[in-house]
């Protein structure tokens, strides 16, 4: 029997959530006997996951799946499953894996659990813990059907290497017309700059910076660290930045490693949204705000004077470290 | 066109989330609910319709009886009938396949939910709908046009938006950007009135399988106190975020 991951790629390369995937699956196999196989969308170099812990990749080249289409990769992926005989389906909490993992579940008529944070906490009865009420709470569920669809919640597990390499098979699963009924037309995309999805370091912006005028400071600390720019829902509501910018609750939920929340007093729809950050640093004049309750570093004072002191002494330390 | 708003009956953003029970239930001790803030943003959307270019607008709730107050406030803003499937919501696949029974039976073209409910978060009941149906599915909707049969609708994806078209029937998982924040409707007076008269018919669910179960729930472990750094030694910052953290 196999664990089955679809490991998602961008142009030819593997996100990173692929390697997140292939490392959790891996270790799941490792406690039920099963191997991982992993199926993989135009991929370039498919035995990169192989240092992941993946056995096999079934490597899909089809040029009417250049760009992403829910229902015809839901097919893909349903098709690999029903070939390997997989019983646990893997996928990511990327956008468009959350789009097709449904279509998935549903099309298999498995239980479907999404949000998951940690390994199967048995495997008989088979049970996952996993985020709900917007972080504020974990909640263990049971998938009660032969096959179970998961979605992994991003920066949950890790990577994790192994030794051992993939075998590569070429997989052609039969697509149909009906597959292709949504078109996309265009696509925009902010280029040269890293997204939150992706971003491993987000630096947050609140009502706390005045206007949108004062957004440079911290593009620039963003900039230095590599990291990506958001706010709260305020800023995004009077206009000062893009909604696509918009985390929290109602808006994109951030799982970094790293966020750094600037002028943000933390409500608590925030904080739902950016709690599964690891590490969280607020700079905030007023040392009562409740963000200080749940960050883990903070500093009191003013973020007009702290952030560019704070891009200087990263931007040293980037340059004795590098 | 005929447009049916999918319901969830969520705790106010603002609540505190506690469990009772063993904690295997969502306590709803003094919590106030509310419409799932992604179905507001497409009940306001669907509204639009019927004002602008006309549409029939039906929401529809699976849940107890305690989810009426919620239905009536969807009516309030505008809606013109409501269902509600006499079921408990526990499992993802069992309320698509109540919504599934509603749309086929009311001939619905358009069916708007949001993207997930803010209380499980699941995230799975607008696909699995539209696999049961055999519609399509669009997800993460930002902003939806119909003109007589034919969609054209964006989504968000990772880093900025795609736009894609298609044709009615079609189900959509909404969020924020169907509308805006300041398009959404609070009910005004004449509209909670005339809420009360329109129809809210009760269903009892179809037979359909549980998938998954809710076990248990927990509450995240209490937080050690936030380490307080001066603003005259951000060096301290960068060095705990380095060799303590291990972030930068």
């Amino acid at each position: 029997m196999s664990i089955l991951i679809y490991a998602e790629s961008a142009e030819g390369k593997f996100k990173k959530t692929a390697f997140e995937l292939a490392s959790y699956a891996k270790k799941i196999a490792g406690e039920t006997g099963d191997t991982v196989t992993a199926v993989a969308v135009n991929a370039a170099d498919a035995s990169q996951l192989g240092k992941y812990g993946v056995d096999k990749v079934l490597n899909v080249k089809n040029d009417k799946l250049t760009s992403f289409n829910a229902k015809a990769y839901a097919d893909v992926v349903k098709q690999a499953v029903q070939k390997e005989g997989a019983k646990i389906v893997i996928l990511s909490s990327n956008t468009d894996s959350l789009y097709m993992a449904p279509l998935v579940a549903a099309g298999l008529e498995a239980g479907y659990a999404s949000n998951v944070v940690a390994l199967p906490e048995s495997t008989s009865p088979f049970r996952v813990k996993r985020n709900a009420f917007s972080n504020k709470a974990f909640n263990i569920t049971e998938i009660t059907t032969d096959v179970k669809v998961l979605a992994l919640a991003k920066n949950s597990f890790g990577l994790v290497e192994a030794s051992g390499a993939a075998t590569e098979e070429a997989f052609a699963p039969t697509l149909n017309d009906n597959d292709f009924s949504i078109k996309v037309e265009s696509s925009e995309k902010v280029s040269g700059k890293v997204t939150i999805a992706d971003a491993e370091i987000v630096v947050s912006g609140g009502r706390g910076l005045k206007g949108p005028e004062n957004w440079g400071m911290l593009e620039e600390l963003a900039s230095v660290l590599g990291a990506a720019t958001a706010c709260s829902k305020p800023v995004s509501d009077l206009g000062w930045r893009p909604h696509s910018e918009h985390v929290g609750q109602t808006g994109k939920p951030v799982a970094s490693n790293l966020y750094i929340a600037v002028g943000i007093s933390g409500a608590i729809q925030h904080i739902a949204g950016i709690n599964s950050s690891k590490v969280k640093v607020v700079i905030n004049t007023d040392p009562d705000a409740p963000f200080f309750k749940v960050a883990d570093y903070g500093v009191v004072g003013d973020a007009f004077d702290i952030v560019p002191k704070l891009t200087e002494k990263i931007k040293e330390f980037k340059a004795q470290n590098s | 066109m005929k447009i049916l708003v999918c319901i969830s009956h969520v705790p106010d953003t603002t609540s505190k989330i506690n469990f009772t029970n063993g904690d295997s239930e969502f306590d709803t001790n003094g919590v106030q609910f509310v419409i799932n803030p992604n179905d507001e943003f497409g009940l306001t959307r669907a509204v639009w319709f019927k004002e602008q270019q006309g549409a029939n607008v039906t929401v529809v709730n699976v849940g107890g009886p305690d989810a009426e107050a919620t239905l009536r406030k969807a009516l309030a803003i505008g809606a013109d009938e409501a269902i509600r499937v006499n079921a408990n919501p526990t499992d993802g696949f069992f309320v698509a396949k109540q919504l599934a029974e509603v749309v086929k039976s009311g001939n619905y073209d358009l069916v708007i939910a949001g993207k997930e409910s803010l209380d499980y978060n699941g995230g799975m009941v607008p696909g699995m709908l539209a696999a049961s149906l055999g519609y399509d599915f669009i997800n993460s909707c930002i902003n939806l046009e119909v003109n007589g049969g034919d969609v054209k609708a964006a989504r968000e994806i990772d880093g900025g938006k795609e736009t894609l078209s298609t044709k009615l029937p079609l189900v959509i998982g909404g969020q924020k950007g169907l509308v805006e924040e300041k398009d959404l409707k609070i009910p005004n007076m004449r509209g909670i009135m005339t809420a009360r008269q329109k129809a809210l018919t009760v269903l009892e669910p179809v037979a359909a399988n549980n998938t998954t179960q809710a076990v248990k729930f927990e509450k995240p472990a209490p937080k050690s106190a936030v380490k307080l750094v001066s603003p005259d030694n951000l060096d301290e910052l960068v060095n705990l975020l380095h060799n303590e953290a291990k972030v930068i």
